[in-house]
């Protein structure tokens, strides 16, 4: 109680000399999208948090990842903290088009993509993580199922996700099937199912995320990707064909209102400036998904300990 | 003789779906170089009414804003009565909310319905429920009224207009059918983002069986009533409102349960454009997988269900209380919300359900999934391989080797058979129509999958239906039961189910019988439960059998609700293709979803527009089946239930 009362007068003081600063600025909450995963719930928060240190009224509206952007062209949301590289690209990319929606620069966190399997798996293909060793028809045979083999099973991600996975899979001449899971919880369930029964399975995990922390796995090592490999077919080891290397890393980038700057400057300075990285968040997903603590509590306890540097983001 | 010509037309079909091929391929594959650009011109269409379309002084985009500002004002006001506060008053707490239900249930249906009301919004406090399920129920207690009001008044100028319900019907289709992802981002962009929108998208998918209902309803009220009517001198609006209305009650009530079923079933679709509340509860706790805490969000959700359905359903059928009492029960609630309000200065656990109260499964339910992975995954999966391999794959292979042009002609043969030209022309125009835009074999997925779900649907529903339509007790139990399935999101079972079959078309078939069943059950019973009393008893006299009373009386009178119930179970198995999108079929379903992540509004609702195609050919061709049905046995009156 106490720690949280001196918080409290510590919010009230910085919010009072802050304000003092943005007396000109507009004092209608600026709108933040929430989503359904914990790490863009803490990301929003943590700017959400910062944004009412610096005096501003903040508003939490709880939106569909894709469908927020028809919020964000008109001005009733104003700012979406997760927009990640890997799947929101195009829609991204619809949005800021029109002039309405501005990219307001990287988060910091890189979204990692790639195959994946639990440890248990090494037994069976002991070449792991090398992609080579999923060429050998026993490895293959290890992930099948009635319907693939004697191919094994890649369970891929929602087909919105894209990913390339059956270009890929032709272009190393891998001997699997793409299966396409329909949601990321549906992906996250077959996982969950099949390391209760140290069952076989290859799937699309992507972090930050609990998955790669609650279960023992790896990521498969296939050639490391560059733009050339995706848009060159001379590139890499299959000369005729592009996609012959893993997926690439992204950024997770901020996305807002272009209306932003104008009625809240300093806000909009806030959250360009905002960065946080993969370990950070990854430390605090885990907090929150395996650990049971609320976003709230995470959330706080960041802030504690950060002081220094989201300070310099307001002023 | 007739069987013989259907015989040689089917032959004829066969042969030309299985040797044609090489020589028409035109006829199996629709050529691409002629697929209609449908998605590029709605989408120019769409870009244009909400950014230009205008009607002098205002723009269409400013209609529909101002609309929802209108709606915003009641919202508001229910939003900040149950969860939000305002800066001064906070909002009710708990203990009121749930003794005011209670008091509306002794009020309206004596001590059984209040103590089953208080008891559901107990439930809702004790399992941590209680913010998100405020919040979701003042959404509900703004879209139910609109939607209840608004069905009946549609419904009402069908029956009163025939050209009226002759337009009426398509765009009721279209409503119910076109799934709500493919007109998300325009209601988006139309009604702005957030609770209002929410609000709206909901009574489009809610209103359209209250609308059916009614026009049923009301052709179903006995010819001599209206004449009795008519007699003492009621004026038209007599006649409808103290005549008609009265005692099409019965029917009206279904209608009034189906709108809260179906709005409460759009909690988590609206939870993603900024509704809020259990929805999204419901979402988050299965991206963690935590199956205990989707479930008890969902049974919250399951709960105000209940709550609100009983409640209203006693509100029709009116105690007759005195004036006294009335301003007594008005009194208490007042004296209710003061002694709460005060209480809960002095004590905050009376304010705010406080957690060291609460209760929860926790990891109960996960534990019990798992249980049944580790235990009897291989059973599951035997049995799953083995349904798949002989009956769905096959069967899907089947329809979707089947030649567009073929099947335009035989659905059209069998509508001019049925009908006549009219309806012949109909269904080839929305069989080429589906082919035009390139989609053949998603369409051909989708018929698969829904129909394999209706046909396994009909076949659990109607038995249940009928055992539960005479027993009392033993309908209040399947009332219970399929109220429960109609609003616990699929989700909260889908999880599970994926872990246990794993992603594809079977999950999804699983989802799809377990939400359109319950149609099915209830119009069966409704239709049962009304036959005339009369006529079983004078079947009874000429010395009927159970067995004979069942299929030649009741059966018989009660198929125009039967049919209805079929109609709406294919209605609900197509409303369902969203979800089953999501776990990674290849139909309909999914291509609106891609739409949706492309934010390419013209693709999702060409998507969409093939949907609800598909629905309408199979409501008229059942429609006028079930007409001739009837015509055979001379059942003329007693109204089209399609």
């Amino acid at each position: 109680m106490k720690i949280n009362h001196m918080m409290r007068l510590g919010v009230s003081v910085i919010a009072l000399t802050a304000g003092a600063a943005l007396a000109q600025e507009s004092t209608d909450p600026i709108k933040l999208t929430l989503h359904d995963w914990t790490g863009q719930l803490i990301t929003t928060e943590l700017m959400g948090s910062i944004l009412q240190k610096a005096g501003y009224n903040v508003e939490y509206v709880q939106a569909d990842y894709l469908a927020q952007f028809a919020g964000l062209e008109t001005g009733d949301l104003h700012v979406a903290m997760e927009m990640w590289e890997t799947t929101g690209r195009e829609a991204m990319d619809a949005a800021t088009a029109t002039g309405k929606v501005v990219n307001l620069g990287p988060t910091g966190m890189k979204a990692k993509e790639e195959w994946w399997y639990p440890s248990y798996m090494v037994e069976k293909c002991p070449g792991l993580p090398n992609w080579e060793a999923l060429k050998e028809p026993a490895c293959a045979e290890a992930f099948a199922t009635a319907e693939t083999a004697p191919k094994g099973r890649y369970l891929g991600g929602p087909v919105t996700w894209g990913g390339f996975d059956e270009e890929r899979i032709e272009a190393l001449d891998l001997p699997f099937e793409v299966i396409h899971a329909g949601t990321d919880a549906a992906l996250f369930a077959e996982l969950e199912s099949a390391v209760q029964r140290k069952a076989p399975i290859m799937l699309w995990i992507y972090a930050p995320h609990w998955a790669p922390a609650k279960f023992e796995g790896d990521w498969v090592a296939f050639p490391e990707y560059t733009p050339e490999c995706y848009s060159d077919p001379a590139w890499g080891i299959n000369p005729d064909m592009a996609y012959d290397c893993g997926k690439p890393f992204g950024e997770i980038w901020k996305v807002g209102w272009a209306g932003l700057a104008d009625k809240w400057p300093g806000a909009e300075k806030a959250i360009k400036a905002f960065t946080i990285d993969n370990a950070e968040m990854g430390a605090m997903i885990t907090e929150v998904d395996l650990n049971g603590k609320t976003v709230e509590a995470v959330v706080a306890d960041w802030m504690e300990k950060n002081e220094a540097r989201w300070s310099g983001w307001i002023n | 003789m007739r069987a013989a010509v259907w015989a040689a037309v089917l032959g004829g079909f066969w042969a030309f779906a299985a040797l044609a091929q090489p020589y028409m391929p035109w006829a199996f594959d629709w050529p691409k170089a002629l697929v209609m650009p449908a998605a590029k011109w709605i989408s120019a269409f769409t870009k244009w009414l909400l950014n230009d379309a205008s009607f002098g002084l205002f723009t269409f985009q400013e209609l529909t804003r101002w609309i929802s500002a209108v709606v915003d004002v009641p919202y508001r006001f229910a939003m900040n009565l149950l969860s939000a506060g305002t800066a001064e008053v906070p909002p009710l707490s708990w203990l009121a909310v749930v003794i005011l239900v209670a008091l509306i249930g002794h009020r309206f249906g004596g001590m059984r319905l209040a103590l089953l009301a208080g008891a559901c919004f107990l439930f809702v406090a004790v399992f941590g429920q209680w913010t998100s399920a405020m919040i979701t129920l003042a959404s509900i207690l703004i879209a139910v009224p609109i939607g209840v009001v608004g069905g009946v008044a549609l419904g009402l100028a069908a029956y009163r207009w025939p050209w009226f319900a002759r337009t009426i019907t398509p765009v009721l289709d279209l409503m119910q059918t076109i799934p709500v992802f493919a007109y998300l981002v325009p209601i988006l962009i139309l009604f702005g983002f957030g609770p209002v929108a929410a609000v709206i998208a909901t009574v489009i998918y809610a209103m359209p069986p209250m609308t059916r209902i009614t026009q049923l309803s009301l052709q179903r009220v006995p010819q001599d009533l209206r004449d009795l009517g008519q007699m003492v001198g009621c004026s038209r609006r007599q006649l409808t409102w103290r005549v008609m209305m009265p005692s099409a009650k019965a029917g009206l009530m279904v209608g009034v349960n189906q709108v809260i079923m179906l709005s409460l079933n759009m909690v988590i679709i609206a939870s993603m454009i900024g509704a809020g509340g259990l929805g999204f509860d419901v979402l988050a706790a299965l991206r963690r997988l935590d199956f205990g805490a989707g479930l008890e969000a969902g049974f919250a959700i399951v709960a105000l269900a209940i709550a609100l359905d009983r409640i209203s359903q006693a509100m029709a059928q009116e105690r007759p209380v005195s004036i006294v009492a009335r301003n007594a029960y008005v009194l208490a609630a007042f004296v209710t919300i003061g002694l709460a309000g005060l209480s809960a200065a002095i004590m905050p656990q009376l304010q705010t359900y406080p957690e060291a109260w609460q209760l929860s499964t926790g990891a109960f339910w996960s534990r019990v999934v798992e249980w049944i992975n580790v235990n009897y995954f291989d059973t599951l999966e035997a049995v799953k391989n083995a349904l798949l391999l002989n009956v769905l794959i096959p069967f899907k292979r089947f329809l979707i080797g089947l030649p567009w042009a073929g099947v335009a002609a035989l659905l059209g043969l069998l509508g001019w058979r049925l009908q006549g030209m009219r309806l012949a022309m109909l269904v080839m125009v929305l069989v080429v129509l589906i082919a035009s835009t390139g989609l053949w074999d998603k369409a051909m997925t989708t018929v698969y999958l829904c129909g394999l779900s209706v046909a396994v649907a009909m076949l659990i529903g109607l038995p249940i239906g009928v055992l539960a339509a005479e027993r009392d007790s033993l309908w209040r139990w399947v009332r219970l039961a399929i109220d429960t399935l109609q609003t616990l999101p699929s989700f909260v079972y889908l999880m599970p189910a994926v872990m246990l079959f794993r992603v594809g078309d079977f999950t999804a078939m699983l989802a799809v019988v377990a939400y359109a069943i319950a149609p099915a059950i209830r119009y069966t019973a409704l239709g049962l439960q009304g036959v005339d009393p009369r006529l079983i008893e004078a079947g009874r006299a000429m010395g009927c059998t159970n067995l004979q009373i069942l299929t030649r009386i009741k059966l018989r009178l009660a198929l125009p609700e039967i049919m209805l119930g079929l109609n709406q179970t294919i209605m609900f198995a197509l409303s369902m293709l969203v979800i089953t999108a999501l776990v990674g079929t290849r139909d309909l379903g999914q291509e609106v979803y891609i739409a949706l992540t492309k934010a390419d509004s013209g693709r999702g609702l060409v998507a969409g527009l093939a949907v609800a195609f598909i629905a309408i050919i199979a409501d008229r061709l059942i429609g006028a089946a079930a007409a001739r049905a009837r015509a055979g046995l001379g059942l003329g009156g007693g109204g089209d239930g399609t």
